[in-house]
């Protein structure tokens, strides 16, 4: 449908709601007594000011494009893994456990165990999101609020009692894990963490490839756009949405063990900060587009550690980001409404009675 | 009595790369009765979306009694006297007959129910319609919310009603009075009627003139009577020639059901025997809602038994989900085409990739010259590019044909060839019985009773879950079939009960 339209409207349709939510914002900023180009300007120093700040957005955007893509692997099967934030808790759980078991190994070992262990707990904390919907007709939705809430109370609870530092249990923090077992900076100037990098990339290049080119990908596609279709042509649909469920999970895992074991240096409740929510704006806002997932996160990453240092210099408070976040998301899905009407109109009815296609009599439907 | 003369004057209407309407100017004249005939895609319903307001001409105008009339929306449209009977007819639901009828009536929020009820009993009276006021609508069949439609349309003051195939899913009972009361409104009304119909025996039974298109363009007009033969020539260009049944020896059993008791809310089959050879076609016949969905499904494992057993050549598959029912050999194609068999959404391409690539990687190069060739082979117009909502129903039909497997074991159809016109639908049944000839067997159901008795080897009538079958089709007329469908077996020696 997108190649019926004009490169050039395509093109605005991106760029109008960037800009119209960047407008927005700008006044809202006014409102409040504050100048647009100022905080423009103290957003991008906060973020790029030196390597350390470079480093800090570099950080916050391995695990949000680790979530997004895994999001875009369920959204494609036509699934809304709200779930995903208790993934990628459950996925800290794994890994917390393992940096705790295995801290007598060598650090080369223990950070592929610990790894694999924040795989396996993200992956079993999505199948199980998948397994009551497609065994117990539990819409995901609610699965997956119920499970992301079972992961913050099971989280308070370790970190207040088994896990709790040896000078006292505050549901605060977990007890620090033994410096052998967190992921390794890049450098001192430059601390990025390189192998959850490696991992993002590659991670990345797999999801793009099987989503284009695999049978696997055509599945995810097929059960997303119509599951009942999809099983009359074969599809194993059922299988499909939970491979799906698992895939996502398992990237939401890593992106978990990377807050636990870099980012914070402990296990701590909402560890996550929120990256699953996020990333769900994320894919929503890119339309399930894979390639630009990178840059839409990024562009996240920057703005939110960039403001951070709004309340010190500018006194306006840091929720500034969330407010750009929200009426960029809001724009976005207005302007995409306006393109699915636009498409439905170039579309309506190449040929005699397509509609009728769309609400048959049909059949039977209420035997 | 008032006539109403309705001309539209070049109308253009394009969708993309296809001119839906080009250039078409035509008048109709108050009291005529007049049939719109053309191919799928000729660019009928288009044409009479764009008369009803449902959506705008690109260019061209439309006059009403001699003056240029605008209007945007069926409601504006209707203002004017123009309403159209939707195939699906858009009523609410969860509503009462006869709040369906004061919905939409002019003065909106001002009910006056006994006025409307006196209205609404005075027309069904006058028609024989069948319209019980307090009736819920989800309770009607298509026919009474068809006639609901229409008495609600009448009442509004239309004087141009458009019906989009109302024959369809209705008895020959139910046509006649239909029929019956859209002549009557003519004749003593002065009411004007447009018909879209594949069904040329509808046309030539009830029009007054036909107004042929095809591939948007209007390519005439003729005064009736005509016979079916002209009409065709006139949609085609060319006469079809009648399809000749030839006999096929039967092979083994394939697909067997023993003693199979099938249950949904509002219906039960009980206690069905039933054993199919191969090459042996199947016709169910009945009303919609009769228990023919229910079997079918029970035959592909979308349904589950509530006792009894199902055999794919000889293997007990009671239990099995359809995928294995699949291994087995069994294809099922449903009446929904986008709905069920069709994904919006995705390309032909990718369409013919799901069903013929077997290895973990797709090889696109190879899957969309699978397509060109399906394309070909199948005749259908469309690229391998386009998404499959972008293609016309008739070829969306033709792409199902061409996602099926090769040699089915048993192939069991839903309504097959449903809103196709008479060339589709018989290039649809040439693509079926070649493979019948293979060896498949089909079952297939249709709610065109021509078709049940053309092509089947036996029938299986459908009435409230009950099960009657005809095993000599060419014993029974379509009039005797008509007949059995609506429930009345014991005038007929030509049915034994099945269950």
């Amino acid at each position: 449908m997108r190649k019926n339209q004009s490169l050039a409207l395509q093109l605005a349709l991106g760029i109008a709601p960037i800009i119209i939510s960047l407008v927005i914002t700008a006044i809202i900023i006014l409102v409040v007594g504050a100048d647009p180009a100022e905080v423009v300007e103290r957003v991008w120093s906060g973020a790029f000011r030196d390597l350390t700040s470079t480093a800090r957005v570099v950080n916050f955007w391995l695990p949000l494009t680790l979530a997004s893509i895994g999001l875009t692997i369920t959204f494609t099967a036509g699934l809304w893994n709200i779930g995903v934030e208790g993934q990628i808790m459950v996925g800290a759980l794994f890994a917390t456990f393992a940096s705790r078991e295995f801290a007598s190994l060598p650090t080369a070992v223990v950070i592929p165990i610990e790894i694999i262990f924040a795989v396996v707990g993200g992956m079993l904390w999505a199948l199980l999101v998948g397994v009551l919907k497609t065994r117990l007709g539990i819409h995901e939705i609610f699965g997956g609020v119920a499970l992301n809430a079972l992961a913050d109370v099971g989280t308070i609870f370790l970190v207040s009692n088994a896990w709790a530092p040896a000078t006292g249990a505050t549901a605060q923090a977990s007890e620090r894990f033994a410096p052998s077992t967190l992921f390794p900076a890049l450098s001192g100037d430059f601390p990025v963490n390189w192998v959850v990098a490696i991992v993002t990339v590659i991670a990345a290049i797999v999801v793009i490839f099987s989503l284009r080119g695999t049978r696997w990908g055509l599945h995810l596609k097929a059960t997303g756009k119509n599951p009942r279709s999809a099983l009359l042509l074969g599809v194993p649909t059922e299988r499909t949405a939970l491979s799906a469920f698992a895939a996502c999970g398992a990237l939401a895992g890593i992106a978990g063990a990377h807050r636990v074991l870099f980012t914070f240096g402990d296990l701590r409740p909402l560890a996550s900060g929120g990256i699953g929510f996020l990333g769900l704006l994320v894919v929503l806002l890119v339309s399930i587009r894979v390639l630009w997932v990178p840059l839409a996160t990024f562009v996240f990453a920057a703005i939110i550690t960039g403001s951070t240092r709004l309340r010190i210099s500018l006194q306006l408070d840091q929720s500034l980001a969330g407010v750009l976040q929200g009426t960029l998301v809001l724009v976005v899905i207005l302007f995409q409404g306006v393109r699915q009407r636009l498409e439905q109109r170039v579309t309506q009815g190449d040929g005699d009675e397509p509609q009728q296609s769309f609400s048959p009599i049909s059949a039977e439907m209420t035997e | 009595m008032i006539f109403m003369d309705v001309e539209v004057k070049n109308i253009h209407k394009r969708f993309g790369p296809v001119h839906a309407n080009n250039d078409i100017s035509v008048t109709f004249k108050g009291g005529n009765i007049v049939g719109i005939l053309g191919e799928n895609g000729a660019g009928k319903s288009t044409l009479m979306k764009i008369l009803s307001g449902f959506q705008p001409a690109d260019s061209g105008e439309i006059w009403i009694d001699g003056r240029p009339v605008d209007y945007h929306g069926p409601r504006a449209a209707i203002a004017h006297g123009v309403g159209m009977l939707q195939q699906d007819p858009l009523d609410v639901p969860a509503f009462t007959v006869l709040e369906n009828f004061i919905y939409g009536a002019p003065g909106g929020m001002n009910l006056n129910r006994p006025q409307a009820q006196r209205q609404l009993s005075e027309v069904s009276q006058r028609f024989g319609f069948d319209l019980d006021p307090e009736t819920p609508i989800n309770r009607l069949s298509i026919a009474q919310r068809q006639q609901l439609e229409i008495v609600r349309l009448l009442a509004l003051g239309v004087k141009l009603l458009i019906l989009d195939e109302p024959t369809t899913g209705i008895s020959a009972e139910q046509k006649n009075v239909l029929f019956e009361a859209l002549r009557n409104l003519a004749k003593n009304d002065g009411l004007s009627v447009l018909l879209v119909s594949h069904k040329l025996e509808d046309v030539i039974a009830l029009c007054d003139e036909v107004v042929v298109l095809r591939a948007g363009k209007l390519v005439g007009t003729k005064q009736l009577p005509a016979t079916t033969d002209e009409l065709v020539t006139l949609m085609f260009g060319e006469e079809l020639a009648p399809h000749q049944p030839e006999d096929i020896e039967f092979g083994d059993t394939v697909l067997k059901l023993d003693r199979v008791h099938l249950a949904s809310k509002r219906l039960s089959i009980t206690d069905l025997s039933l054993e199919v050879r191969a090459g042996e076609v199947i016709g169910l016949a009945g009303l919609d809602g009769s228990g023919q969905r229910l079997m079918m499904r029970a035959c592909v494992g979308l349904e589950k038994c509530v006792a009894g057993d199902v055999f794919i050549n000889g293997q007990r598959m009671t239990g099995q989900a359809y995928r294995s029912f699949m291994q087995h050999g069994v294809s099922f194609g449903a009446a929904g085409r986008l709905e069920e068999g069709l994904i919006a959404g995705l390309t032909l391409t990718e369409h013919i990739a799901l069903v013929s690539e077997r290895g973990m990687v797709i090889d696109w190069a190879r899957a969309r010259q699978h397509t060109e060739t399906q394309i070909k082979l199948y005749d259908v117009r469309g690229h391998a590019d386009n998404m499959i909502e972008q293609l016309s129903g008739g070829n969306q039909q033709r792409v199902l044909m061409a996602l099926l497997p090769e040699n089915p074991v048993v192939l069991v159809l839903e309504q097959p060839t449903r809103g196709l016109d008479v060339d589709s639908a018989r290039w649809i049944w040439q693509q079926l019985l070649k493979r019948r000839a293979d060896g498949t067997a089909i079952i297939f159901s249709s709610a065109e009773l021509d078709e049940i008795v053309t092509y089947s080897d036996r029938i299986l009538v459908f009435y409230a879950g009950q099960i009657y079958e005809i095993r000599d089709p060419d014993a029974v007329s379509i009039d005797e079939l008509g007949r059995l469908i609506g429930g009345d077996f014991q005038s007929s020696d030509h049915v034994e009960r099945l269950a």
